[in-house]
C-alpha cells in the first residue's frame, strides 16, 4: 500500500510526459492562477467596490468575464450539490418526496429577481466586505441553474432500469456504490444537457445577478452584469458589442473545456448506441485520457468512490418499526399539514398587513394580460419556429450548424434589446404594452426551436421514403408526417419556453434605455418595480401568484398535452 | 448412479417450504401469484422451472434471491431465512443487466469489489473468470460492442466470480438467437460437467421445454394463476444429450402432455364440455394476433396434421416458442376452434369450417365465437348496446376486471378483448378518446 502514496511520475519506470501532458499542465495551472486572481477580489470592502464604478473599456472586460465565469462555475458546482442531495432524498424517500417535488415545481415557477432580496441577508453575513455580495450574486445564478437540474436527475433515478437496480442488489452493492457505479452514470447523460440549460440560464439572468438592486441597497459586482447594465445606462452600443464578444469567448471556452469532453464522454453512459449516431468528439477529452497527469487525478478520484464503499453488512433481520408504518405515515402528514398551515397564516397576515383585497384582485388581472402576451407570443413563435425547426433538423449537416448558434442566442440577456426596442418605441411612438412583450419570447424561443430540431433529426429514414414513395407534398406531408413527429419534441419544447417566458416577463415589461423607461402592464412589471423598491409584501404576494400561474397552467394544460402527445405520436 | 440420485443424499443447498405470494390489489383483495411452493436443491444438480408466463416462476427466483420476499412460507438457504441478496447466490438475467458505462473487467469486477475484495486479487480472479467463460481478449470491450451471446457470457462471468454456491438463471438464453443460445448452453454444459464452475449447483427458470430437457436434472412444471408446482420430472439422461435420441423426444413429449394436463384437484376437470377454460368476464387473456391464430389453425388444418396436430412438432414446424404456442393453443381452446390434451391439438368442427373459410366467412365465424364462448367480449357488446350513446370508456371494463385481476393483466386482458373485438368487428375502439363503440368507420 506504501507505494499508492507515491506519485505516478515515480512510480512509473518510463514516464515520458506526451504532448497531451504538456496541454493538459498548461491549462490545469493556468486555471489555477485564475482562480487565484479571481477569487482576489471577492475579500475586498466594500466601500471600494462602490467608488469604482465598471469601466466599459474592453480591456476592463477581461476581468469582468473572468469574475463571471467564476461566479457562474461556482453556482454550477453549488447547483450540482443541490441536485445530487435533494434529488436524491426526493426519489428515496417516499415521505420526503411528497414535499421535495412539488417544492421544486414551485421553485422553478418563482422569478429570480424575487430572489434578489436575499442580497439583504447576504451582506448582513459579512458586514462592509464583498464576499457577502458576491454570495448573493452566486446564490442568484444558483437559483436559475439548479432546479431543472435537480428535476431532470430525479427523474433519471425514478427510471433506472429495473433489472439493474436488481443486479446491483444481488451482487450486494451499497448504498454509496449503488449511487456511483449505477444512478449517476445513468442520469449524466440528460443531466448533462440540462447543465448546459442551466448555463444559458445562467447568462439570460446575469444583469439581475450581477446588478443587484433592493430599495436603497444597490451593489454592482465587476462582471459581464454589470457591464452590460452601466453599457445600457450609458446608451453605449458599442459597449454592447463588446459584451456579445465576450460572452461569445467565454460561452465557447464553457462548451469546448467543459460541455465537449461530458457530452462526449456521456456517449458511454448511454444504454444502446442509436444507430447512425456518430459518436462526440472533444479534443479535451481526448486530452483527458491521452494524458497520463489528467488520468491519475481520475484515478485518485476512482480511489475515493471506492474508499466509500463498505463491505456490506450481515443480512439481518429486521422488524419495520413504527415509524416505518401507517401511524408513522399519520405523524408524518399530520406535521406537514401543520407547516403548511402554519406557512399560509403566516405568509397571508405577512402579505394582508400592507395590500388590500383589492389589490390582490388586481395583481390576478395583471397575472392574466401576462398570460395573454405569453400565450400569444408562444403561438407566433411556434408558427414560425416550427416549420423551420422541421427544415434544419431533416439537414444533418444544418442542424449541426444552426444547434450551436441558437443555443449561444438562447444564453442573450435581454438588456442586450433594450435600446434598440425603446428607440424604437419612442421614436416611432408605439404601444409599450403590446411592443415591449417580444422581449418576453427572445431568449425563450430557442427552446422550441431546438426541441424540433431533435425530433425532426428523430424521423426514421424509413418514414422518410414512405413518405416521399407515397408521394406526400406540400401541406398533406406536414399534417401526416412532419408535424404528428415532432409533436411531442414540440410540447416538450414550448413546455420550457413558456415557463422561461414568465420568468423573462420582469426583464421584459419594465424596460429602461439610458434614462428613459418603458413600462408595460402586467405580474412581472409589478414584481420589478416592488422588488426595486423593496417593498417585500407586494414583491411576495406577486411572485405568489405568478407562481400559481405557471404551476395551474402546467397542471391543467400542459401535463395532460404531454401525456397525449407521449401516448399518440409514440414513434413505437 | 445418476447425479441427480446421488444429489438426494445431500443436505439441501436451498430449501423453500410453502412459499406464497400475492399482491394486494386496490380494492384490498389479495391476488395469488404463487401458491404453497416447495422445492430443496442439493448440491451437484440442475433444477428446471418451467412454466408459462404468469406462472410465478421468475417471482419465485426473486425470492429466492431475496430480491422480493416472499408474502408466506420460508426461503431458507444453508439453514438461514432468506430476506435480502445473501452472498452465495448470484443471477444471471434474462437481458443480461450489465452496466453499459463499465467495461467487460468492470462489469465483473462489480460484485467483488462491492465485497470489499482486494484489488490484486479481485483482478487475478476477475481475469480468471473472463477466461473460463471465454471472454479472452473482450477485457476492456463495453458491453454495447459485443453480440447478445459474449453480453451474455459478461452476466455468467460476472456471477462466477464471486464465487457462489447456488447460480439463479432467469431464462438465460431466451434474448439470444437459436445457434449462440445452443453454443452458450453446450459451453455450459460443457464447464459444469469438467467441475470447473465454481459453484454448486444451479436453479434455471425458462419455458423453452428443449433446454430445460438438456440442461436439467429435475424438471419442476408450473401451473398459470396461481403458480403452483403440479408435477416433478427427473431426467436421467446422461450427459451430452442429443434432441435426436428417442429418449430425449420421448421426455419432450411427456413434458407437453404434464403442461397441457388438467391440473389434479381442478374442480372443472371432467366432462368434456368442461374442459375448456375461461368462465366469466374474469378469465385473464393473453394477447395473441388474430394472425397467429389464424396461421395456427391453417398449419393444423393442412398436411402432415389434417386437423390434428403433436404440439412439440408442431413448435418444431411453425418455430413457435412455448410462450407463443401455449397461449395460441390455449385461445384456440377458449374459442372452441381447437381441442388441447394430451399434448396434441385437435381442430373442432368450427375450426375445420373457419380453416376452409374465405375472409368474410372467417370473421362472421369468429365474431360468433367470440360473443359466445368469451363472456368479456359479450359483456363489452351487451353494454354497447344498451346504451344510446352506443358507446363507453375503456375504464368502465377496466375497473371491473381490476376485481379479479392484477392491473396489468387488466390491461394486457383488454388489449386481447380489442385486438379480438376488432378482428371480428364485433365493436370498435377509439384509442384517443380510449372508448369503446358499436361505429366502425365506413
Amino acid at each position: 500500500m506504501r507505494l499508492d502514496r507515491l506519485p505516478i511520475s515515480v512510480l512509473r519506470e518510463r514516464y515520458v510526459p506526451g504532448g497531451w501532458d504538456l496541454l493538459a499542465f498548461l491549462l490545469v495551472f493556468s486555471f489555477f492562477i485564475y482562480l487565484a486572481q479571481a477569487a482576489h477580489g471577492l475579500t475586498g470592502s466594500l466601500a471600494r467596490l462602490e467608488a469604482t464604478p465598471i469601466s466599459l473599456s474592453p480591456r476592463a472586460l477581461v476581468g469582468y468575464s473572468a469574475r463571471t465565469a467564476l461566479r457562474m462555475l461556482i453556482a454550477l458546482g453549488a447547483s450540482l450539490v443541490f441536485t445530487f442531495t435533494y434529488a436524491t432524498l426526493a426519489a428515496k424517500s417516499r415521505r420526503a418526496e411528497v414535499v421535495l417535488v412539488p417544492l421544486l415545481d414551485f421553485l422553478q415557477s418563482v422569478p429570480i429577481l424575487s430572489f434578489s432580496i436575499t442580497i439583504l441577508f447576504f451582506l448582513q453575513l459579512t458586514p462592509g466586505r464583498v464576499a457577502g455580495a458576491e454570495m448573493a450574486a452566486i446564490f442568484l445564478i444558483f437559483t436559475s441553474q439548479a432546479w431543472n437540474m435537480a428535476f431532470s436527475f430525479y427523474h433519471s433515478l425514478r427510471s433506472v432500469p429495473y433489472e439493474l437496480v436488481e443486479a446491483a442488489r444481488n451482487f450486494q452493492l451499497g448504498p454509496w456504490m449503488r449511487f456511483w457505479r449505477l444512478e449517476v452514470p445513468f442520469a449524466m447523460p440528460p443531466l448533462i444537457w440540462n447543465m448546459m440549460m442551466s448555463m444559458s440560464g445562467g447568462w439570460f439572468f446575469v444583469v439581475a445577478s450581477e446588478a443587484i438592486s433592493v430599495g436603497n441597497v444597490t451593489v454592482t459586482l465587476p462582471g459581464v452584469g454589470s457591464y452590460l447594465y452601466e453599457a445600457n445606462l450609458q446608451k453605449n452600443y458599442v459597449a454592447l458589442g463588446w459584451a456579445i464578444a465576450a460572452m461569445f469567448v467565454v460561452i465557447l471556452i464553457f462548451d469546448q473545456i467543459l460541455f465537449r469532453p461530458l457530452i462526449a464522454s456521456a456517449d458511454w453512459f448511454r444504454l444502446e448506441q442509436e444507430v447512425g449516431h456518430a459518436p462526440n468528439r472533444s479534443w479535451a477529452l481526448t486530452m483527458m485520457r491521452r494524458s497520463r497527469f489528467l488520468r491519475f487525478l481520475g484515478n485518485a478520484f476512482q480511489g475515493m468512490l471506492r474508499a466509500g464503499m463498505k463491505p456490506p453488512k450481515p443480512v439481518q433481520t429486521r422488524l419495520p418499526s413504527v415509524w416505518e408504518g401507517r401511524w408513522g405515515d399519520y405523524a408524518w402528514y399530520s406535521l406537514l399539514i401543520l407547516i403548511g398551515v402554519l406557512a399560509l397564516w403566516k405568509t397571508t397576515t405577512f402579505v394582508l398587513g400592507e395590500v388590500t383585497a383589492r389589490e390582490i384582485g388586481r395583481v390576478i388581472v395583471l397575472g392574466f394580460i401576462t398570460l395573454a402576451r405569453v400565450v400569444i407570443l408562444i403561438a407566433i413563435a411556434s408558427v414560425i419556429w416550427v416549420p423551420i425547426g422541421v427544415w434544419v433538423g431533416m439537414r444533418p449537416r444544418v442542424a449541426s450548424i444552426v444547434q450551436p448558434i441558437a443555443q449561444f442566442l438562447a444564453a442573450f440577456p435581454t438588456i442586450l434589446f433594450f435600446g434598440v426596442v425603446v428607440s424604437a418605441i419612442v421614436s416611432l411612438k408605439l404601444n409599450p404594452d403590446i411592443w415591449l412583450s417580444p422581449l418576453m419570447v427572445l431568449g425563450t424561443q430557442w427552446y422550441i426551436l431546438f426541441n424540433v430540431i431533435v425530433g425532426a433529426s428523430a424521423i426514421s429514414p424509413d418514414l422518410r421514403y414512405a413518405g416521399q414513395n407515397l408521394g406526400l407534398r406540400g401541406w398533406i406531408w406536414w399534417r401526416r408526417l412532419a408535424l404528428p413527429a415532432v409533436f411531442p419534441f414540440f410540447v416538450t419544447g414550448a413546455i420550457t419556453a413558456a415557463g422561461g417566458s414568465w420568468n423573462a416577463s420582469i426583464a421584459a415589461e419594465v424596460v429602461t434605455w439610458g434614462q428613459e423607461k418603458l413600462v408595460a402592464h402586467g405580474l412581472g412589471a409589478y414584481i420589478a418595480n416592488a422588488t426595486d423598491a423593496a417593498d417585500f409584501q407586494r414583491s411576495v404576494l406577486g411572485t405568489v401568484v405568478l407562481s400559481l400561474f405557471v404551476v395551474t397552467i402546467n397542471r391543467v394544460f400542459w401535463r395532460p398535452l404531454y401525456a397525449r402527445a407521449e401516448r399518440k405520436f409514440r414513434m413505437t | 448412479m445418476s447425479v441427480a440420485a446421488q444429489a438426494l443424499n445431500l443436505a439441501p443447498l436451498l430449501d423453500v417450504q410453502g412459499v406464497n405470494k400475492s399482491f394486494r390489489k386496490p380494492d384490498g383483495d389479495e391476488l395469488v401469484v404463487l401458491e404453497n411452493v416447495n422445492l430443496a436443491l442439493r448440491p451437484g444438480e440442475i433444477v428446471g422451472l418451467l412454466g408459462r408466463s404468469g406462472s410465478g416462476k421468475s417471482t419465485l427466483l426473486r425470492s429466492i434471491a431475496g430480491l422480493d420476499p416472499p408474502s408466506g412460507g420460508v426461503v431458507s438457504y444453508l439453514g438461514q431465512p432468506v430476506l435480502a441478496p445473501a452472498a452465495g447466490i448470484a443471477m444471471v438475467f434474462q437481458s443480461f443487466a450489465l452496466f453499459p458505462w463499465l467495461t467487460v473487467l468492470e462489469n465483473v469486477q462489480l460484485g467483488l469489489e462491492a465485497l470489499g475484495v482486494p484489488e490484486a486479487e479481485m483482478r487475478s480472479r476477475s481475469l480468471q473468470a473472463i477466461d473460463l467463460i471465454g471472454l479472452d481478449g473482450f477485457e476492456s470491450a463495453y458491453p454495447r460492442e459485443l453480440s447478445g451471446g459474449m453480453r451474455q457470457r459478461v452476466g455468467f462471468a460476472r456471477a462466477l466470480v464471486v464465487h457462489p454456491n447456488i447460480l439463479l438463471m432467469d431464462e438465460p438464453f431466451s434474448a439470444l438467437d437459436v445457434l449462440t443460445a445452443e453454443t452458450l448452453r453446450t459451453d455450459f454444459l460443457e464447464l459444469w460437467g469438467e467441475g470447473q464452475l465454481p459453484i454448486k449447483a444451479v436453479l434455471l427458470v425458462t419455458h423453452n421445454i428443449e433446454e430445460a430437457v438438456q440442461m436439467c436434472d429435475r424438471l419442476l412444471i408450473f401451473s398459470t394463476h396461481p403458480g403452483r408446482v403440479v408435477s416433478e420430472i427427473p431426467i436421467d439422461l446422461p450427459q451430452p444429450r442429443y434432441a435426436t435420441d428417442p429418449r430425449f423426444q420421448a421426455l419432450i413429449e411427456r413434458v407437453y402432455v404434464e403442461m397441457t394436463a388438467r391440473p389434479r384437484g381442478d374442480p372443472r376437470a371432467g366432462s368434456k364440455a368442461e374442459r375448456f377454460p375461461g368462465t366469466g368476464i374474469g378469465t385473464t387473456l393473453t394477447h395473441v394476433s388474430s394472425n397467429v391464430l389464424t396461421g395456427l389453425i391453417e398449419a393444423v388444418n393442412e398436411p402432415p396434421y389434417n386437423g390434428k396436430a403433436d404440439l412439440p412438432a408442431l413448435a418444431e414446424e411453425q418455430h413457435l416458442e412455448v410462450d407463443e404456442l401455449f397461449p395460441a393453443a390455449e385461445a384456440l381452446q377458449l374459442l372452441r376452434f381447437a381441442e388441447v390434451e394430451g399434448g396434441d391439438m385437435k381442430l373442432t368442427e368450427a375450426g375445420l369450417q373457419f380453416a376452409r373459410g374465405e375472409l368474410d366467412e372467417r370473421k362472421k365465424l369468429f365474431a360468433r365465437h367470440l360473443i359466445t364462448y368469451v363472456p368479456l367480449a359479450a359483456h363489452i357488446r351487451r353494454v354497447l348496446d344498451e346504451r344510446a350513446s352506443h358507446s363507453a370508456p375503456k375504464s368502465r371494463f377496466f375497473d371491473e376486471l381490476e376485481d379479479y385481476m392484477a392491473e396489468d393483466a387488466a390491461e394486457q386482458t383488454l388489449r386481447t378483448i380489442i385486438s379480438w373485438g376488432r378482428y371480428g368487428e364485433v365493436f370498435a375502439y377509439d384509442d384517443s378518446r380510449q372508448a369503446f363503440s358499436l361505429e366502425n368507420p365506413a
